[in-house]
């Protein structure tokens, strides 16, 4: 479960977070949609745990969280492979496991290539593969389907919405076509506060 | 081959430019005493190699000044672990490297004779040299980290020493490298330095002082050559070892 009650931040005179609330349980889907610069991203950043509120109470009850970020956040000195790797130290099947996400996101071929060898749209693949290998009880997106053309997308966002599961979904997005396909519940939201 | 060749054909070419300058200067001059020839360094430098002595003098003095080095490796490296992570550990050690690095070398070898043993100090005087240029680009590294990947370790509830191996000893290697790579020159300078002032017994600085006390001038060309080339090796040698390219194994996911 996760739970945001009356949650406020500032960033100096600048009110990002105004009582803002929310909550997700298990299997539970919302999509935050608003204009850039409204606060979705730093809701989501709060939700993470990343960045404190000023007042109000954050609640994450889930195991395993992972996230993929507006910009994909892979290590330059590591593979494709390796990134999605990162975080499954600990699971006896990583490397299969790693393997099979990269091959759903028609990444099988570029496993042993670095980021810098990879185009913006297939970095983030290896981010989404990164989240999903790791088998999250919740996935937070923001904007992760950016650098995707239209046909990859849709491929993209059926395989997500089929293996999402019992997977709780937070998700920040300009398209409501993204949040429909994905099953989401869509918040508006707007000045740093739900409409 | 072609590509080393093309590389090595430039540099051959100014040695043997400046070889040649030192042979005419050498020649004008005319006196051994003022200025011997490279020919007569040259058969010095073999003369000095047959012996035994040479070898132990040579390997005293490097053990003396890779253990300053080293010693200033470690607390560098700690000192700037430290630093990064409290600001007022910061604020006061800030003030003191500049300090040291402001100081003349000369002034802590006379200042360090008072205090420490001549075998020790050149010791000493080398890690003092080598200590803020490590700490400052060790924290420069430490301070450059992608906070974004940070970031995306603490989501992944990534431990320290994960973050330690996949993130920041990636980002700082390559501020240790170029801080070894300055520091090696710097702290060999200093260590002979400090031992021609405390000619500790099979050392290099005391054969350059005993060579200036006797007039040997040859025997000082020889051992300064000595000096030039074995800080050439040694810096080549630890520059291999310390690895920034992590895309060839050298830290690969286990």
């Amino acid at each position: 479960m996760l739970e945001l009650r009356d949650v406020v931040l500032s960033f100096g005179d600048k009110a990002v977070l105004r009582d803002c609330s929310l909550s997700l349980a298990s299997g539970g889907r919302l999509a935050l949609m608003g204009p850039s610069g409204s606060g979705k991203t730093t809701l989501l950043r709060v939700a993470l745990g990343l960045q404190m509120p000023d007042s109000g109470a954050v609640r994450c009850d889930f195991g395993r969280v992972s996230a993929v970020f507006q910009e994909p956040r892979l290590l330059p000195w590591r593979t494709a492979l390796e990134n999605v790797l990162l975080p499954l130290a600990a699971d006896p099947d990583a490397r299969e496991n790693a393997m099979q996400w990269l091959d759903r996101l028609e990444l099988k071929d570029a496993a042993a290539l670095y980021p810098d060898e990879l185009s913006g749209g297939m970095q983030q693949r290896v981010s989404l593969a990164r989240a999903m290998a790791y088998r999250p009880d919740l996935l937070v997106l923001d904007e992760p389907f950016k650098g995707l053309d239209d046909e990859l997308r849709l491929r993209v966002l059926k395989l997500l919405a089929d293996s999402l599961g019992q997977t709780a979904l937070l998700m920040a997005t300009h398209s409501e076509e993204e949040a429909r396909s994905l099953g989401c519940t869509i918040l508006h939201y707007q000045s740093g506060q739900f409409v | 081959m072609k590509a080393s060749l093309r590389k090595l054909l430039p540099a051959l070419g100014v040695t043997l430019f400046w070889l040649a300058v030192w042979f005419l200067a050498a020649a004008l001059v005319n006196k051994e005493l003022l200025l011997p020839s490279p020919a007569q360094v040259l058969r010095c430098l073999i003369r000095l190699a047959g012996g035994a002595g040479f070898w132990i003098t040579v390997f005293r003095s490097i053990l003396r000044v890779l253990s300053g080095i080293l010693a200033a490796v470690v607390l560098g490296i700690l000192l700037a672990a430290l630093t990064e992570r409290s600001r007022l550990c910061k604020q006061l050690l800030a003030p003191l490297m500049t300090l040291v690095k402001s100081t003349p070398v000369a002034s802590f070898i006379i200042l360090a004779l008072i205090w420490l043993g001549r075998d020790i100090l050149p010791v000493v005087i080398t890690g003092l040299m080598v200590l803020p240029v490590v700490w400052a680009n060790v924290s420069a590294g430490i301070a450059g980290q992608d906070p974004k990947l940070l970031e995306m370790a603490a989501v992944y509830r990534l431990g320290r020493g994960a973050v330690l191996r996949h993130i920041t000893i990636p980002s700082v290697l390559p501020f240790f490298r170029s801080a070894l790579s300055s520091a090696l020159g710097l702290g060999w300078r200093a260590g002979i330095a400090a031992e021609v002032l405390t000619v500790p017994p099979l050392s290099i600085g005391r054969q350059i002082y005993e060579s200036k006390l006797y007039l040997e001038t040859t025997e000082l060309f020889a051992w300064t050559l000595t000096v030039i080339l074995l800080s050439l090796l040694i810096e080549r040698v630890l520059l291999r070892l310390v690895r920034t390219d992590f895309r060839k194994g050298g830290g690969r996911h286990a």
